[in-house]
């Protein structure tokens, strides 16, 4: 833990105390982590990932801590999901303030060569990591651009940039999902509702063990740092809109 | 006039015939047009009511066919219904066979979901209010997973939600869509704003259009629950100070902005009530001063309520220009603005005979509907 800043945290009001967090992913990983850090800082959650049991599980440690968590269990991939993802966030939130895309997916393990990828699971990754963020922040986008506020971040990873062999559906979705935060950033720039990417590292996730099965896991971030690194970020106006911040061992390198 | 009988593929095709009734001129043009109608410092007021998927299809205990139309959105573990009887959005409603007589009491299964017959309306049977067996979080994911948009059979396939929210779509508490914004696309917006036209939010639980029974539509609309925030409050204060006009996309809107200064005694106030108003010929306006509508027939309670905006032979007018130009009616179809800055000023001469039917809270101990944001 990054006890400098989880200190300053507690010890002064959160910039995101009683804001409405959209969290997709957000039961399992650097998801759960990062509900739990938010959670603490006062915000008001919705948790949205595939999995029931996990999800109500991560938001009751949130509500356990003292925060306010709800959870819908849904598939961002899937189309016809979105607009119940946003009615229900909606009702239970109020204003939403900030979304974040943290919903991944690998595609099937172990990795494989793109020539050996299926074109339908190429397919999935690329309507988990890209076009359900697309179709989620078009559903949620009109009232923060009424209110002039907003915060929407997209997780991606250093495969969004580097060519790894056997990454190619993920890498491919990432890179895409990047060019889509500059793209809505410049389209909406002066507008008050901002985008960010964050590449939050190499972490000891399920996700990174299913990837890289042999990775030396004492040499990965530990999701609940990055978080908190996350939630920053988050909470902090002076985020270029449109900006790419990379989180290394668990700091924001800016 | 015929009904749009799909959602539109580019709201950009949308006609705009816009009424001018000061100079009693009818002009037809496209939506895009109003990037240019609008002058800097004119307040456009959206209704940010998401859709709900209103439509559940159930049985009853005995194993009848039942379909409950939400006629607004949940309150706790309540919502008020239309009951209909076999059939779907696929028959016209006014053939569709009465609902199974049902008493307080009675229990409804819906797909994931149980409610109790919490009360009948003595006038209309197939009005109730429902009891669902869960609230919170728990009853919106219940009724978005078993609830369908509600229709009507003029449409040639069954809609998702992705085809009835508007841009501005928030808290879900519309039970049809507020269709005036439907036509109008996040460019249009944003040259709206470039050109210096502002725009503000109500919400309002825009509520079913057709009952099937003629008794009941006569009473169309039935009462709506609706919230003007204290930032809409001050930005129609600023138009009407400036001189600049405000302009409601929908007659939701009318009715939610006139509903609340109603309530304020003649000047707008924050705060949320249930209105029963309705609008027509005579009625004094004193917020609004032009309405962005869609096409809809001359017997409707919506065209009733522009009567409040335009005389009934300009408004017919409206109409027989519509028709020749082939436009479309209804929640997919053409738009008109109608224009009439002729609003009652603050303290002006009005009789508001329907004053007693806008319950109008301003901080009022409120069942939590949909949380709001806390700040």
């Amino acid at each position: 833990m990054a006890g400098a800043d989880y200190q300053r945290a507690m010890n002064t009001p959160s910039p995101l105390a009683g804001r409405g967090i959209l969290i997709t992913g957000g039961s399992r990983g650097l998801g759960a982590m990062l509900a739990r850090e938010l959670g603490r800082r006062g915000a008001r959650l919705l948790l949205v990932a595939r999995g029931e049991a996990d999800l109500e599980r991560t938001a009751a440690d949130v509500r356990a801590a003292g925060g306010e968590a709800h959870a819908c269990a849904a598939d961002v991939g899937d189309r016809d999901a979105i607009h119940r993802i946003a009615g229900i966030a909606a009702a239970v939130l109020g204003e939403i303030d900030v979304v974040v895309h943290d919903a991944g997916a690998l595609g099937p393990t172990p990795l494989r060569l793109l020539a050996d990828t299926a074109c339908e699971d190429l397919q999935r990754v690329l309507d988990v990591n890209l076009v359900g963020p697309f179709r989620l922040t078009k559903a949620l986008l009109g009232p923060m651009l009424l209110r002039g506020r907003g915060v929407i971040a997209h997780l991606s990873s250093d495969a969004a940039v580097e060519a790894y062999p056997r990454w190619g559906a993920y890498g491919t979705a990432k890179a895409a999902l990047d060019h889509l935060t500059r793209i809505w950033a410049a389209e909406l720039d002066g507008t008050g509702v901002r985008f960010l990417g964050v590449d939050p590292g190499e972490m000891d996730t399920a996700m990174h063990a299913a990837a890289a099965p042999d990775a030396d896991r004492s040499a990965l971030a530990r999701p609940a740092d990055v978080a908190v690194a996350v939630a920053d970020l988050l909470g902090d106006p002076s985020v270029r809109n449109g900006s790419r911040i990379v989180i290394a061992s668990g700091v924001a390198q800016r | 006039m015929s009904p749009a009988t799909a959602p539109r593929d580019d709201p950009r095709t949308t006609r705009l015939l816009v009424v001018d009734v000061a100079a009693r001129t009818i002009a037809a043009g496209a939506i895009g047009d109003l990037a240019t109608l609008l002058a800097p410092g004119d307040l456009l007021v959206a209704n940010d009511a998401a859709t709900l998927p209103a439509s559940l299809h159930g049985t009853t205990a005995a194993g009848e066919a039942v379909e409950a139309r939400l006629a607004g959105p949940p309150w706790g573990t309540r919502a008020k219904a239309l009951l209909f009887g076999a059939g779907d959005w696929r028959m016209r409603t006014e053939d569709r066979p009465p609902p199974p007589r049902l008493a307080v009491g009675d229990r409804l299964r819906f797909a994931g979901l149980v409610a109790t017959v919490a009360a009948v309306d003595a006038h209309a049977p197939r009005l109730v209010t429902l009891a669902f067996d869960r609230d919170g979080a728990l009853l919106w994911r219940a009724l978005y997973a078993a609830g369908r948009p509600v229709q009507y059979s003029y449409l040639e396939r069954p809609l998702a939600l992705w085809d009835v929210q508007t841009p501005f779509a928030a808290r879900p508490w519309a039970v049809e869509p507020p269709s005036a914004a439907l036509p109008l696309t996040f460019d249009l917006l944003l040259a709206l704003r470039e050109r210096g036209v502002r725009v503000a939010s109500v919400t309002h639980a825009a509520g079913l259009s057709s009952t099937g029974d003629p008794a009941l539509d006569r009473l169309l609309p039935l009462p709506e629950r609706y919230e003007v925030p204290a930032g809409t409050v001050q930005a129609v204060a600023d138009a009407h100070r400036r001189g600049a006009r405000v302009i409601a996309i929908g007659t939701t809107v009318v009715r939610a902005l006139e509903s609340a200064a109603r309530a304020g005694g003649g000047v707008l106030a924050p705060g949320e009530g249930i209105t029963a108003l309705r609008l027509g010929p005579g009625s004094g306006r004193r917020v609004v001063d032009a309405v962005l509508t869609g096409m809809h027939e001359p017997d409707s309670s919506h065209f009733a309520l522009l009567e409040a905006f335009a005389p009934r032979a300009l408004l017919l007018e409206l109409d027989a220009r519509a028709q020749q130009l082939h436009c479309l009616a209804h929640e997919f179809g053409d738009a008109a603005l109608v224009v009439s800055p002729r609003r009652l000023g603050r303290g002006g001469l009005d009789c508001f005979s329907l004053d007693s039917e806008v319950h109008h809270h301003r901080d009022a101990e409120r069942e939590p509907v949909a949380a709001r944001g806390q700040r």
